[in-house]
């Protein structure tokens, strides 16, 4: 037994060398682990949390459960494309469905700043209204605080959901094996081109819209359909990239990914091409990344494509025989290179 | 993607590769002058197709890595301040002073913004009257022109709550710097193609003729850098050191004449010290006087600060192209991205982040 266990919130490691939390603490890169590693793990440390998935499978008198939360606090509230309500609810269903789990409830809670216009927190529960309908959950439970103007911006929104897992469904980083193919399920990058393209000190003119939508029709037509599903991914903060480093650290395999079979769109390779940022990297709130058997690529590729969400879904890769948890980028070029994750979030380059 | 995709052929790249291969028959050391150029080679792993004996050296070329500390010191200062909005360009966020960077400012509740011109930074002026707006003017001539135009623009409109925390940077003199320092390795340059679109290339060809070194103007994809090298050891196989102009579609000898009058009118030429490097004469922009009251250090009167480097750190080897990041005994150890000793590790076109991020903390992974 180590000295951890008999006391939990002890901090082995130093914190870090930042007195206070900054963005980058939140933004899905190397910093956010950390704090979650050196911080929140010894603290709440179990079995079912050292997974670190998407969310928590478990049993409770024999049926299986995914069990998952994430908080809304995007800027603007409302993008081209969805705003602060189809997220909180796409992207808690899309957590769930990461799991392999049918999205059935989830609860969600808001903290409004005091003077919010009533009439947006009405378009916002309308929004998720038509977002829970289409994902096909029910939003069962609920909580709404109020803080004083200043002490909140506008409106944050928190959701968690329940989802059941069919007995047969094994989806994890540890079920990655080598061989597998790594399949995409369509363009990088276009709902954090969308966010920064409406952020006041980057406006710039453009059509991209957010991709954000509920991935669990797919998903769940994926496993009913005979794949067997090794692993599943969706790629929010810190985009494609992260993802599959993520991933790669976690399953201790090498990952070999295309960069030229990994779509792009016009609208986002220019602005990306404008700003000094790598696609890669960029946030996604409608898209996913799986891990099959060679043998099922095929199907997998035919059930995906059937759905307008997955339309565009390609073959992007495959998982080596390494035992180097990495991920090596064959760029569009011929050289190679190692992809790692980043810090916090992509800054803007100078030239 | 039209005008992108053309110069990232893989095809094309084999070409270019074979004919370098053919024109090279002993060894030779380039330097790759912009950090662009740099980022550009080690994301492709362009370096790693070069014929055996071909090296390249990495240059000064990054305006975030060469900003000094003690300047970066006073943007930290400024930006603490209650009545200042600090306006800057994102990578220079993360550049670390000598007590902690932008970033930690922002969170300790200074209101600091990243900017993608300094038009921006002007509108928040216009926008926010009672407060003053500081715009970090970083970089070399390529943001030049803009900076100048924010100036003037304010000056136009009698703006008093715009200033710039100016910092200026230009590439001939750096390049002469280390082609007339004794035990200078360098054979060839590339030189920066962004720069010469704004300021023409007549200032190096006084550098080729007296040093002796052919000089490239050169682009940032993977096919123009592979051409640059090309034409550049082209020149040195056969015994020619003069300037030529690999990147056509965008330089003109005698660069942007708008662009330039902008910067004479605003900016003069001063001594600037380089981070690593020290003080090189005549290679730094500051406001002229008619403009001095847009001049961050006299509306602030923000004393000089003294600050310390880690001694550690080699980033001024670095910048010279004597030395390579893995050779450094912090890289990948002591010095990360997250924590970096020096500016090479924290912009994202300094040479040890380029390594780091590409080549993994070993700094020598080659072709996987």
């Amino acid at each position: 037994m180590t000295s951890n266990d008999q006391n939990p919130a002890a901090c082995p490691l130093p914190l870090t060398e930042y007195p206070h939390v900054l963005m980058a603490h939140g933004g899905g890169g190397k910093l956010m682990s950390q704090l979650i590693e050196r911080l929140f793990m010894p603290a709440f440390s179990n079995p079912l949390l050292a997974q670190q998935h998407d969310g928590a499978v478990f049993q409770v008198d024999g049926t299986r459960l995914a069990f998952t939360t994430d908080s809304y606090v995007v800027d603007p509230l409302f993008f081209p494309g969805g705003d602060i309500g189809t997220l909180a609810v796409n992207g808690t269903v899309n957590d769930l469905a990461m799991c392999g789990a049918r999205p059935l409830y989830l609860s969600a809670g808001f903290i409004i700043e005091e003077g919010l216009e009533m009439a947006t927190l009405q378009r916002v529960a309308g929004s998720m209204q038509m977002a829970a309908r289409q994902a096909q959950v029910q939003l069962v439970t609920g909580d709404t605080k109020v803080v004083d103007r200043g002490k909140g911006d506008k409106l944050f929104i928190n959701t968690a959901g329940i989802g059941r897992v069919e007995d047969d469904v094994q989806v994890g980083p540890e079920q990655i094996g080598s061989g597998d193919a790594i399949l995409i399920s369509g363009d990088v990058g276009r709902h954090g081109l969308t966010i920064m393209a409406q952020r006041e000190s980057l406006a710039f003119e453009t059509t991209i819209e957010s991709d954000c939508a509920s991935v669990a029709a797919p998903v769940l037509d994926l496993v009913r359909s005979g794949v067997t599903v090794h692993c599943l991914r969706d790629l929010t903060r810190g985009g494609l990239a992260s993802a599959l480093v993520e991933l790669a650290v976690q399953s201790a395999k090498e990952m070999i990914v295309e960069e030229c079979r990994i779509a792009v769109v016009d609208e986002v390779r220019g602005a990306c091409e404008i700003l000094g940022l790598d696609p890669l990297y960029v946030a996604n709130e409608g898209c996913f990344v799986a891990f099959v058997p060679q043998s099922d690529v095929d199907l997998a590729l035919s059930v995906l494509r059937h759905h307008p969400v997955s339309h565009a879904a390609e073959r992007i890769g495959t998982v080596g025989s390494g035992e180097r948890g990495r991920v090596i980028l064959r760029s569009a070029i011929g050289g190679q290179r190692v992809v790692d994750r980043l810090s916090g979030e992509q800054l803007p380059r100078i030239c | 993607m039209k005008y992108v995709d053309e110069y990232r052929d893989a095809a094309q790249a084999e070409r270019y590769v074979s004919a370098l291969r053919r024109v090279t028959t002993r060894p030779w050391v380039i330097m790759e002058i912009c950090g662009g150029q740099t980022h550009a080679i080690v994301r492709y792993g362009l370096d790693q197709m070069l014929p055996p004996g071909v090296e390249l050296v990495h240059g000064p070329g990054c305006p975030v890595c060469v900003t000094p500390v003690e300047l970066i010191d006073k943007a930290l200062a400024l930006a603490a301040r209650p009545e200042v909005i600090f306006c800057s360009f994102g990578d220079m966020l993360r550049v670390p002073g000598s007590q902690g960077d932008l970033l930690s400012v922002k969170a300790a509740g200074g209101d600091v913004r990243i900017v993608y011109s300094p038009m921006d930074a002007l509108e928040l002026a216009r926008r926010h009257p009672g407060r003053q707006v500081v715009f970090f003017a970083v970089g070399f001539e390529t943001t030049a022109p803009a900076n100048a135009m924010a100036v003037y623009q304010a000056a136009r409109e009698d703006l008093d709550n715009f200033t710039l925390l100016v910092s200026h940077v230009l590439v001939p003199p750096a390049a002469e710097a280390i082609l007339s320092a004794s035990g200078c390795q360098v054979q060839g340059m590339l030189a920066a193609g962004h720069v010469c679109m704004v300021m023409g290339y007549e200032d190096y060809e006084h550098l080729a003729a007296r040093y002796a070194v052919p000089i490239v103007v050169t682009g940032f994809e993977p096919l123009d850098i592979l051409q640059g090298l090309y034409m550049c050891i082209r020149q040195l196989e056969q015994g020619q050191a003069r300037v030529e102009n690999q990147y056509v579609r965008t330089v003109r000898r005698e660069g942007n004449p708008q662009a330039r009058q902008i910067m004479q009118s605003v900016f003069q030429v001063v001594p600037r010290t380089w981070r690593g490097v020290g003080e090189i004469r005549r290679s730094g922009l500051n406001l002229r006087p008619e403009y001095e009251h847009f001049d961050a250090n006299l509306r602030f009167s923000i004393q000089d600060i003294t600050a310390a480097e880690d001694p550690t750190c080699i980033s001024g080897l670095i910048l010279q192209g004597l030395r390579k990041p893995p050779q450094c005994p912090a890289f990948g150890t002591r010095c990360t991205p997250e924590h970096p000793l020096g500016a090479t590790m924290v912009s994202s076109e300094g040479a040890c982040a380029a390594y780091f991020r590409y080549r993994g903390a070993a700094g020598t992974e080659k072709r996987a």
